[in-house]
């Protein structure tokens, strides 16, 4: 690094390499001693760490290392960690009936966060994390049920599902009276003014009621029910109490009685354990409209 | 492909006595080999299986096509010698190729930004999917990635590694079309990939999506790219390879072995865009990361150095600071770097020992990488007053601190406790931008503001005004992103760990998700102040080619604006 070419930046009193390239020169700094420290330490830790821990490739095998790790025997620790913190509980879980569940204190808890947390996971896509639905997809959180809202009955609908496919699944569904011919259009307007006469709704100007209550009753009551109180064995809703799963404009509700509904719920069963099942139902029941 | 005017400059030819004009082997050939491609890419488009085979099919054609007249018509256009190596004692630097790739990077760079601030706003308002499958995040993303990283990061590359081996080799670069065609050519490849992500094609390795006729197609590009720079330095005036050619080398080595090892695959048809990769399972993961690690440290690290090597002492008229920490870093960097990828699969079915060495390696990488940072900040010693008149050297400054910060961040993220936590969570997204947008964005930026006026001819830039705007607005949205995504990915990381006392998740994925909302608005708003920082140098840079005041020799025709 003795060229005669070398000359003393002033700045820095360095001596340049006396290279240039384009008007670029080089000075002939040291390596700064904080650096080579530091970078011989992350070497030494590098070999302790290779010493300590799996790391060279042999042959057939590999370098154990001292402490012999293995990152599937710490899973294992992991997992016999959180056995022991759920414990015996989860078994008692499983053994349970529902009424055991609802008796006793605290099962019901363990219960209870087992299902928040398969509820987050499986239902929330649909029903939201919060529980409160979305068009097409039932609030869980009312007292309004269209299959019952017993624990008994929360569990068969989260079992089978509606309209899953499941040989058990709920199947009623509503029918498309437009689509299907067997209500004209102008009778279909009549008839969704009068639904939304019973729970109170503004009709439009001109609507006949006494026409749309006899169209009602001579097509939706078989399900509905009279007064249209809905019926939880076929899955009809209550048309009375100002909760709507696709919504209550009159818009909506001529798609509705033209085109049918039938939202489709999954079954669960063989997806997910009994045990986890139960659960979910009792979160379910336990958001604030079980019966 | 673009029209000239910009681009190209009547070369002066060494005046010479009639000579008898004749195409040269290189144009003859090409341009033969451009019409049997022509040929052979409208049967393949005839023949093709699915319809975006047959849309590159024929883009390729039409491109063939197009290349075909253009070296046709340069033969007719041009004087019978070829531009001379030197007019009077001094090199004939080409400049055409780096004004295309300048202007190209510029473009790809908005274009990029623009896809990220898409795609960020739609993480944070999912409705603006649209439903519309061609701008899915899912495609969108690498459409993002690759536009910034490769059309914008490549074309800078180019642009400025062509610019600094004539420079500091004191010779004209190599090659009559050469040049060209790599940086067309690798435009092409972009234009290709690109249009291939919006229409579903993708071999679906990050950060090497395009399919196997795209890798095909870049790998000729690429070869010729590195015997234009080697040929270079071989003809080079100089005594000493500059150490910013060291770089630029290492990087466009590395990425041809990155690009083959990593992307071997038996197309299910030749006419079709389908293939399926060599490597299966563990191995196709490892060879991943190997390439995705090292794009990260040959791509983005050792060709942005060089770029910072050249660009940091010329605009702040020092010498670098040292001369041995340069070489020192340059080879730990080159020697460490390659092990580091495995530190991406921590935790996974990687062999134990394999993450052990991927760990390790990063941390031993931390100094070497400093050695850079030293190096870039050091040479200002004596000339730090400069940060306060200057803004180009300021976001050159800048751009060194910021790859500082992430290469202390990223070993420290290769440690596997922490990993556990930053693994799979938005902080390593974070991360990657503190590198993407402070470091390579910044010293692309800075370079690019030094070269425009340097290869256009220019006394200096139209306004320094707006470089110092483009500066603080893009500080600004880089700050705003990266503390977001710190926030949110420990978050992140932190609720997903979360048990409750009777050992069940406390929180389901979805309530993670919802507590990432708001730190996904504002790091869409720090996305769009960097792309709002890109627009103002875009209007900066065109308004020097404009009407920027021309550099001694011509007589001044037009006043700048200011």
């Amino acid at each position: 690094m003795t060229d005669h070419h070398n000359e003393i930046d002033s700045v820095s009193g360095r001596s340049t390499t006396g290279h240039e390239w384009d008007g670029i020169k080089e000075l002939n700094t040291p390596l700064p001693r904080w650096w080579v420290i530091t970078f011989y330490l992350t070497i030494i830790w590098a070999i302790g760490y290779w010493i300590v821990y799996p790391a060279w490739p042999l042959i057939s095998s590999n370098t154990r290392g001292v402490l012999g790790y293995s990152s599937r025997a710490d899973v294992a620790v992991e997992l016999a960690n959180l056995d022991k913190i759920r414990g015996d509980k989860m078994v008692a879980l499983g053994a349970a009936s529902l009424a055991d569940i609802e008796k006793d204190p605290a099962l019901l808890a363990l219960a209870r966060a087992k299902g928040k947390t398969v509820f987050g996971d499986n239902c929330a896509p649909c029903h939201g994390s919060g529980a409160a639905g979305a068009k097409g997809f039932p609030n869980l959180n009312d007292d309004d049920w269209l299959w019952g809202g017993t624990l008994e009955q929360i569990m068969q609908t989260i079992q089978f599902g509606a309209r899953s496919g499941h040989a058990k699944a709920h199947e009623g569904q509503m029918l498309a009276f437009g689509k299907d011919g067997v209500l004209k259009p102008e009778e279909i307007v009549t008839v969704a003014n009068y639904v939304r006469s019973l729970s109170g709704l503004s009709t439009r100007n001109g609507y006949d009621a006494a026409k749309g209550e006899k169209i009602f009753a001579e097509n939706c009551i078989a399900c509905h029910g009279d007064g249209g109180k809905g019926n939880q064995e076929l899955g009809a809703p209550n048309l009375t109490d100002k909760i709507w799963l696709y919504g209550s404009d009159e818009a909506t509700l001529i798609e509705t009685i033209s085109q049918g509904r039938a939202g489709v719920m999954p079954a669960w069963e063989g997806r997910l354990d009994p045990s986890t099942i139960k659960a979910m139902a009792v979160y379910v029941h336990s958001l604030g409209g079980g019966k | 492909m673009v029209s000239g005017g910009v681009f190209f400059q009547r070369e002066s030819a060494m005046p010479q006595p009639s000579i008898s004009k004749t195409m040269t082997a290189g144009e003859s050939g090409l341009a033969l080999i451009f019409a049997v491609t022509a040929f052979l890419c409208v049967v393949a488009s005839a023949k093709a299986l699915d319809a975006p085979f047959a849309f590159h099919a024929a883009l390729s054609a039409a491109a063939s096509l197009a290349a075909v007249f253009f070296i046709i018509n340069n033969y007719y256009d041009r004087p019978a010698a070829l531009p001379a190596a030197e007019i009077n004692g001094r090199p004939n630097y080409n400049m055409g190729p780096i004004k295309f790739s300048s202007f190209m990077a510029m473009f790809w760079g908005i274009a990029g930004f623009l896809v990220g601030l898409i795609i960020a706003s739609q993480l944070a308002w999912p409705a603006l999917n649209f439903d519309l499958p061609w701008i899915q995040f899912g495609r969108l993303r690498p459409l993002h990635t690759s536009a910034v990283i490769f059309a914008f990061g490549g074309n800078v590359l180019l642009a400025t590694s062509f610019y600094v081996v004539q420079k500091s080799c004191h010779v004209r670069l190599a090659g009559y079309i050469a040049p060209w065609f790599v940086v067309v050519g690798y435009n092409f490849f972009i234009l290709i990939a690109g249009t291939g992500y919006l229409l579903g094609v993708t071999q679906g390795k990050e950060y090497a999506e395009p399919e196997w006729y795209s890798d095909l197609w870049l790998t000729i590009v690429w070869v010729t790219y590195l015997l234009v720079f080697l040929v270079t330095i071989i003809k080079r005036k100089e005594p000493h390879i500059f150490v910013a050619n060291w770089f630029y080398l290492a990087f466009i080595v590395t990425i041809a072995v990155l690009h083959l090892g990593n992307n071997p695959a038996l197309p299910v048809s030749f006419f079709g865009s389908k293939s399926y990769i060599a490597w299966g399972g563990i191995q196709d993961a490892m060879f991943q990361w190997w390439y995705g690690h090292n794009a990260v440290g040959f791509f983005l690290t050792a060709g942005f150095l060089a770029i910072m090597y050249y660009f940091i002492p010329k605009r702040a008229e020092r010498p670098i600071y040292s001369y041995r920490l340069s070489i020192i870093h340059f080879w730990a960097l080159i020697f460490l770097y390659i092990w580091a990828g495995p530190h991406h699969l921590h935790y996974t079915a990687l062999p134990d020992w394999t993450q052990t060495l991927g760990m390790t390696f990063s941390i031993m990488l931390w100094m070497p990488s400093w050695g850079g940072m030293i190096n870039g900040l050091m040479t200002l010693s004596g000339a730090w007053d400069k940060l306060r008149t200057d803004p180009v050297l300021r976001m050159l400054v800048v751009s060194v601190a910021f790859y500082g910060m992430s290469t202390f961040e990223g070993p420290m993220m290769s440690i596997k406790v922490v990993n556990s936590l930053s693994h799979y969570t938005d902080w390593t997204i974070g991360h990657v931008h503190s590198g993407a947008l402070g470091w390579v964005g910044f010293v692309s930026f800075g370079a690019l503001y030094c070269l425009v006026p340097w290869a256009w001819n220019r006394k200096g830039l139209y306004s320094l005004k707006l470089v110092n705007w483009h500066f603080w607005i893009a500080t600004l949205g880089i700050v705003l992103y990266i503390s977001a995504m710190w926030v949110s990915g420990i978050l992140q990381g932190l609720m997903w760990r979360a048990y409750t006392s009777l050992g069940f998740l406390e929180y389901s994925f979805i309530e993670t998700v919802e507590a990432m909302h708001p730190f996904y608005v504002i790091r869409a708003a720090g996305g769009a102040l960097f792309l709002i920082g890109a627009l103002i140098m875009a209007y900066n840079l065109w308004m020097t080619v404009r009407v920027g005041e021309q550099e001694v020799q011509m007589p001044v025709a037009l006043q700048p604006a200011e």
